[in-house]
């Protein structure tokens, strides 16, 4: 938007004139100026807003914002510093697990870690394997990014992965490999490659600092200190994630292209688990049903439909639609669903906190101010029964349309 | 799901065994994941199971794994601190096991969980991760459940002789019963002692309870302090979309299920 002042004589007419209908709208809403003499003047009548029952209130919290007459651009996103290495003294490389495609909050911690250990010289090396989603590299902190897109590496393939991740090793010679000590194969990878190395691996670390790092060891019960080996597998909070800068993310290349061996598993792919059987704080995918729903025969179908673990706020609990061990919330399961599609509840925050942790939050709800939908990723205002009616048929219909290409 | 009836007695399986520690007492016990081990092997071998340990054979822990009714424990003479990869992979290398169990990691010591990776390593096999469930094996090639995060399975074709790590979503390992284990029997052997290098460097001290992550707000001015101790969840940036009809909306629902690849 350009920085050009338009006035509007109507406007400034109507806020001089105290009789006219429009005339407390088109206040200024300036409640703080600088007069002539240099002095800052305040106008305190024209701070805060009038309330729901008609009192005046206050926010001091800075959410408020005045409603000038003066549109604002949206400010734009404040660009951060940019961290450029040019010619990288060593490399960090990081192997984040991109769950879902995207980096965990996991892979964040393990590339703050990485630029703890890389300083200004080293570049982080992201090494990515397969398709991903994830748009956020640069704040994330990724110098350098190698990405995999060979076909071989789609789905589970441990022993090709850790192939290329030899050839990695061969020509760039990392100072250190950083991968998750996790489930959800940054564990298993990690120790793969350490085998292959012939690298004693750090495991469970939860500190690096002056060359040494602290791991958990055995069943949790004691810790254990060593100079920090080249190949560290790091537990979650292993460091503060990257905030305060952003980095260049530029692809890289191997010099010479890889042709994996033949492996000796094979993915035959997932098989089909009981959602109702998965313990609902595991659940990858909850579908949660509140007091907005009224036909919870639809909802459980919905349920089967979608492949999705149930859940419900206390209401629909306590009005006896669902068991108390579906609970959400404050009193009922903490869940660390990925994606939590919530049918008809409102937001309370004893529900709200029960899904903190949650990545991707739907909401299908009547009410568009309600405190659900300010959290939500997508918010469908609407009836609750009519939508999910909708969506059983447009899933029906994609597995019918995906036989008959099977076919 | 059951698995179908298969001939896998004639299998030989053998699981290795460590000593476990209780969570709270710390007191030598079965090791949890172990046990789970050789529960696996018990059900796909019977007694027929070969069970390993390499340690210190006077250890009375090693006793629960007899109480589940295995009429023999084999143990390779180890001093503390010894390296038992050496040990343990040259008895490998002469028994004719077709499929080795293991637990993912140790309840004491140090616990990397690197075991199985170096014995794969080592004895050129394959190895598969979170083993829940052998489903069949037929010519030389076992059909497998992997145990993934959040209840999920995936199903593995591994061709035979494989390794295989087992964590806390394999089947729960039967009670040790008291006569059995009395009645059980060690036998011992001795076998080469490598020193485990690590402990001239490293050290274990008990574990410090871990820093607690604090909420860091970045708040140059007061009023964004203050707005961001008050504020409620974040609000803002997500998609709303209204007046739609329920298609619509389904259509959109559904097309984010499909991105985050949670349909199936
Ligand atoms: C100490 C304490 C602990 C608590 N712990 C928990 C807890 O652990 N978990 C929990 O969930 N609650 C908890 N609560 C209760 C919580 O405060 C709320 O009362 C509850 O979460 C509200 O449930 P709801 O959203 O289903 O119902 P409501 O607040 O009644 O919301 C229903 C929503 O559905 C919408 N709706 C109505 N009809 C339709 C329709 N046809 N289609 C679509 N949408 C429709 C409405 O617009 C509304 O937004 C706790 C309360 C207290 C005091």
């Amino acid at each position: 938007m350009s920085d050009i002042i338009r006035r509007d004589p109507r406007a400034e007419w109507i806020a001089r004139n105290r009789l006219h209908p429009l005339h407390s709208s088109m206040q200024s809403s300036v409640t703080r100026w600088l007069s002539a003499a240099g002095v800052t003047r305040k106008n305190p009548h024209a701070v805060g807003f009038i309330g729901p029952n008609g009192i005046k209130r206050i926010d001091r919290s800075g959410a408020q914002q005045s409603s000038g007459s003066k549109r604002s651009s949206p400010t734009a996103e404040k660009q951060l510093p940019l961290h450029i290495v040019e010619q990288p003294a060593f490399h960090i490389c990081v192997v984040p697990d991109m769950v879902g495609g995207r980096l965990s909050s996991h892979d964040k911690d393990l590339l703050g870690l990485a630029h703890k250990l890389a300083g200004t010289e080293g570049a982080v090396v992201a090494v990515v394997f397969a398709e991903h989603k994830e748009n956020g590299f640069d704040t994330a902190g990724v110098d350098r990014i190698l990405h995999f897109t060979d076909a071989v590496f789609d789905g589970y393939s441990p022993e090709q992965r850790v192939q290329a991740l030899v050839r990695v090793e061969n020509q760039l010679e990392p100072r250190h490999w950083l991968l998750p000590d996790s489930r959800n194969g940054g564990g298993e990878l990690g120790r793969r490659l350490a085998a292959s190395l012939s690298e004693r691996p750090a495991t469970r670390v939860w500190q690096v600092a002056d060359e040494q790092s602290i791991g958990r060891a055995g069943a949790g019960q004691q810790d254990l200190h060593r100079p920090a080996p080249r190949l560290i597998l790091a537990s979650a909070e292993c460091a503060e994630p990257i905030s305060e800068t952003r980095h260049q993310a530029q692809p890289m290349q191997l010099q010479d292209a890889i042709n994996p061996s033949r492996s000796r598993i094979k993915d035959l792919g997932a098989v089909a688990v009981d959602p109702a059987l998965i313990p609902m704080a595991e659940a990858e995918f909850i579908l949660s049903g509140g007091n907005g729903v009224s036909d919870w025969s639809l909802f459980h179908q919905a349920a089967e439909t979608l492949g999705a673990t149930e859940g419900a706020s206390r209401v629909a609990v306590d009005d006896g639609f669902m068991p108390r061990n579906r609970q959400v919330g404050a009193t009922g399961t903490w869940v660390t669903a990925r994606v939590y599609l919530a049918v008809g509840i409102s937001g309370a925050i004893q529900h709200l906190q029960g899904i903190g942790a949650c990545d991707k939050v739907i909401a299908v709800n009547m009410d568009a101010n309600c405190d659900m939908v300010k959290r939500a990723d997508l918010s469908v205002i609407g009836d609750s029964a009519a939508i999910l009616q909708a969506l059983i048929a447009r899933i029906d219909a994609h597995r019918q349309g995906g036989i008959r290409d099977a076919a | 799901m059951q698995p179908s009836p298969m001939d896998t007695t004639a299998l030989n399986v053998v699981a290795l065994v460590s000593i476990g520690a209780h969570p709270t007492s710390g007191r030598p016990r079965r090791a949890e994941q172990d046990a789970r081990a050789v529960e696996l092997g018990l059900r796909l071998a019977g007694e027929a199971m070969q069970v390993v340990h390499a340690g210190d054979a006077r250890q009375e822990a090693l006793r629960g794994y007899l109480g589940m009714g295995i009429k023999q424990l084999h143990v390779l003479e180890q001093p503390a601190q010894a390296d038992v990869l050496h040990a343990l992979s040259d008895y490998l290398l002469d028994s004719d096991a077709q499929l080795i169990l293991t637990g993912s990691q140790a309840e004491t010591g140090e616990g990397s969980g690197m075991l199985p990776y170096l014995l794969a390593e080592q004895l050129g096999w394959p190895i598969v991760v979170g083993l829940a469930e052998v489903e069949r094996i037929d010519h030389g090639i076992a059909h497998v459940l992997q145990a993934l995060p959040r209840g999920q399975r995936r199903r593995l074709q591994v061709q035979m002789p494989f390794i295989a790590s087992v964590d806390n979503a394999a089947p729960l390992a039967r009670q040790s019963a008291f006569g059995p284990a009395r009645r059980g029997e060690l036998t011992v052997t001795a076998a080469n002692v490598c020193p485990d290098q690590l402990f001239k460097e490293g050290q274990l001290q008990p574990a410090r309870p871990r820093p607690k992550r604090l909420k860091v707000i970045k708040a140059k001015t007061g009023a964004e302090r203050m707005k961001a101790a008050t504020a409620k969840a974040s609000g803002g940036g997500g998609q709303v979309l209204k007046d739609c009809s329920p298609t619509e909306g389904a259509e959109a629902i559904f097309k984010l299920l499909m991105d985050e690849g949670v349909l199936r």
